[in-house]
């Protein structure tokens, strides 16, 4: 038993923990818990658990259906939200009985691709700035809680009083909170976290929505990361900064390149840009994550970069001088809503394969893209991110880098139940349609 | 005090010190196989090197790991060297011993037993038996490395660590992933201990981090 094993099971122990609760995510991204006893504690490290692979999405089919989930010690956590009794959680990696990992969890999918970088000598870094809104509830209407009427109700501070306990409960748990504030939208809000490495950091993002989810249930209201739950108002994003670190040093750092980047930081950002199109499926897996990236709001639509755009995909921050540490890019199509484990090892794939070809990055766009015609724009040589999920998933179904990253069996299981949700999504008919064409036609 | 004794026929001059400090020890004929039943009424180990020093030291660490049980080593001046960072060693005595010295060495690591292996900075304690950390008497819930960096932290006070010596020394030299791990890691400590604590790691910029 390692040591880090037999410090949890005293802990149990000595804390009377009485559920120590397993985490593993699906394929879309939601978090699933197995509860298990601290006596059957030992042998989940030492075998893991079994459970119905086939009741998960995006696992097992009926007749390969046993998995076992074996808890990762290092990520044993007391949640800080239960107050009568003490609770804690592990992440876990999935397994076939025969022991050897399986290829359609999204956490062994990202260990892969991680692999792959520290392979060439990479540590892979994220800091996530996270999205999301309050609404009285979850039903069809939302009513956000600082205006319209639910605002009689309510004092205007009160959902910084849950931003503040959410932020209490997540730097418990060990996820540092940098910075948060109340965002353009009504009821929106958003809370930057620490850097961490990646795989931590997509573990971190799980508990993170968990988190928010929990404090908003116990005051009574509810919390999404819908990626555009309001018409008129900013979708939900989850821009991701990233950087690659050798040992110590920043690998994008560069003492004095206009970009701001060293020549593998620039081959990283144009291997981004040259895939960003493909991976947009995973990044923004939903229908609705399409209504999100469209011109007059905060989300980018173009692959460009710069340096001080905002509505550039990529954002190369100015770092702040002798801090070479700091310097990293920043990906900001992502929504809150999407897959982190999939989504990370994609924009690590993309952006390795950038560093291995030698990508050339492209000239930075500072101008307004938005005010340019559709001819200008294609002599400029920049294009459109899918405009609908239909289009990204054709993308996505073309691309060796995607299948190659996320393995044979996420990509195929990943097409066929979003062609199944775009299916749905097609058959229904809107608001909009029967608002527009029902009083003229 | 109850001593346990390995091996159980020691050299003479071992004996002859032990008799004269008091001291009777119950014999252990296989180090390896002493199980926590068979250990749970001695207070300490005394296990002489002899002729096969490395053999006994590698006993002594995963008996000390397995039973959390202190160890006086008797050893020979040459074997020193053997001796520095072994694990669960928890002290020495070169052969052949002298009885007042060992009887001392041996009543002081009961009673440092007895503290509980608590170690303490201000309202934090760490149970180093249980690995449970309290903060003003409130379990702080950390995770294994959070525990053992604040451990080494408190060992090793108002000293300044660089980057790279913590990562050997907490973390061990097989740690990929470079000094940034530590960097995260203080930052969690430094979140978990709260707004007011966060200040006992200092940042010493450009060098590493000291605690108090």
């Amino acid at each position: 038993m390692s040591k880090q094993a037999d410090y949890v099971l005293r802990t149990v122990q000595e804390r009377g923990i009485r559920f120590i609760r397993l985490w593993f995510t699906d394929v879309q991204g939601f978090l699933k818990s197995v509860s298990i006893s601290p006596q059957e504690l030992e042998t989940a490290f030492e075998e893991g658990m079994t459970f119905d692979g086939s009741s998960i999405d995006g696992y097992a089919r009926v007749q390969e259906a046993d998995m076992l989930a074996v808890p990762d010690p290092s990520t044993f956590q007391v949640l800080p939200w239960h107050d009568d009794e003490v609770v804690a959680r592990m992440f876990c990696d999935i397994v076939r009985p025969d022991g050897s990992a399986f290829e359609g969890d999204p956490r062994t999918v990202l260990k892969r691709n991680l692999e792959r970088a520290s392979d060439l000598g990479y540590t892979f870094y994220v800091a996530p700035e996270l999205e999301y809104f309050y609404f009285a509830d979850s039903g069809p209407d939302p009513q956000a809680l600082d205006h319209g009427g639910y605002f009689d109700l309510t004092p205007l501070d009160v959902a910084q009083e849950y931003r503040r306990k959410t932020i209490n409960a997540l730097e418990m748990m060990g996820i540092p909170v940098e910075h948060s504030h109340h965002e353009v939208a009504p009821s929106q809000h958003e809370i930057i976290v620490r850097y961490t490495d990646a795989l931590t950091m997509a573990d971190n993002i799980m508990s993170f929505r968990l988190t928010v989810k929990e404090v908003a249930l116990e005051h009574g209201i509810y919390a999404t990361f819908m990626p555009k739950p309001l018409e008129r108002h900013d979708g939900s994003g989850l821009h991701l900064h990233l950087s690659l670190f050798r040992g110590e040093e920043n690998v994008f750092h560069t003492p004095d390149d206009p970009t701001g980047l060293s020549p593998t930081g620039q081959q990283f950002v144009a291997g981004l840009l040259r895939h960003a199109r493909e991976i947009t499926a995973i990044t923004n897996q939903w229908v609705n994550s399409y209504k999100r990236l469209v011109a007059g709001f905060e989300a980018p639509i173009y692959v460009t970069w710069a340096h001080n755009n905002q509505s550039a995909l990529v954002r190369v921050p100015t770092a702040k001088r002798g801090k070479p540490a700091s310097v990293r890019v920043e990906y900001r199509s992502p929504d809150s809503a999407c897959n982190p484990y999939l989504a990370l090892s994609l924009l690590i794939a993309a952006g390795l394969e950038g560093i291995e070809k030698g990508y050339e990055l492209p000239e930075e766009v500072t101008g307004n893209v938005f005010a340019m015609s559709a001819s200008e724009r294609a002599e400029a040589g920049i294009e459109r991110l899918p405009e609908t999920l239909s289009e990204a998933l054709d993308l996505m179904e073309g691309s060796a880098l995607v299948r190659q990253a996320l393995g044979g069996h996420v990509h195929d299981w990943f097409l066929r139940n979003k062609r199944k949700e775009w299916d749905r999504y097609q058959q229904h008919v809107s608001r909009f349609e029967l608002e527009t064409y029902l009083p003229v036609l | 005090m109850n001593a346990g004794l390995f091996p159980d026929e020691c050299s003479e001059a071992l004996a002859t010190a032990l008799a004269l400090a008091g001291v009777v020890p119950k014999g252990i004929s296989d180090l390896a196989a002493l199980t926590p039943e068979m250990a749970a009424d001695l207070d300490l180990l005394i296990v002489e090197l002899g002729e096969e020093p490395m053999r006994r030291i590698r006993h002594i660490s995963h008996t000390a790991e397995t039973l959390g049980i202190p160890i006086l080593a008797v050893i020979d001046a040459a074997q020193f060297p053997l001796v520095e960072g072994a694990a669960g060693v928890t002290d020495v005595i070169v052969s052949p011993p002298d009885a007042p010295e060992i009887g001392f060495r041996l009543r002081r690591m009961v009673n440092a037993g007895s503290g509980e292996g608590t170690i303490s900075y201000e309202d934090l304690a760490l149970n180093t038996l249980t690995y449970q950390a309290l903060l003003s008497g409130v379990p702080l819930d950390l995770t294994f490395m959070e525990y053992e960096l604040l451990r080494f932290f408190i060992d090793n006070q108002r000293r300044v660590w660089t980057r790279e010596q913590l990562l050997s020394k907490v973390w061990g030299y097989d740690y990929f992933g470079g000094a940034r791990t530590v960097d995260v890691h203080v930052r969690r400590l430094r979140s978990k201990l709260g707004e007011e604590r966060a200040a006992w790691i200092h940042t010493v910029r450009s060098v590493g981090y000291r605690f108090g």
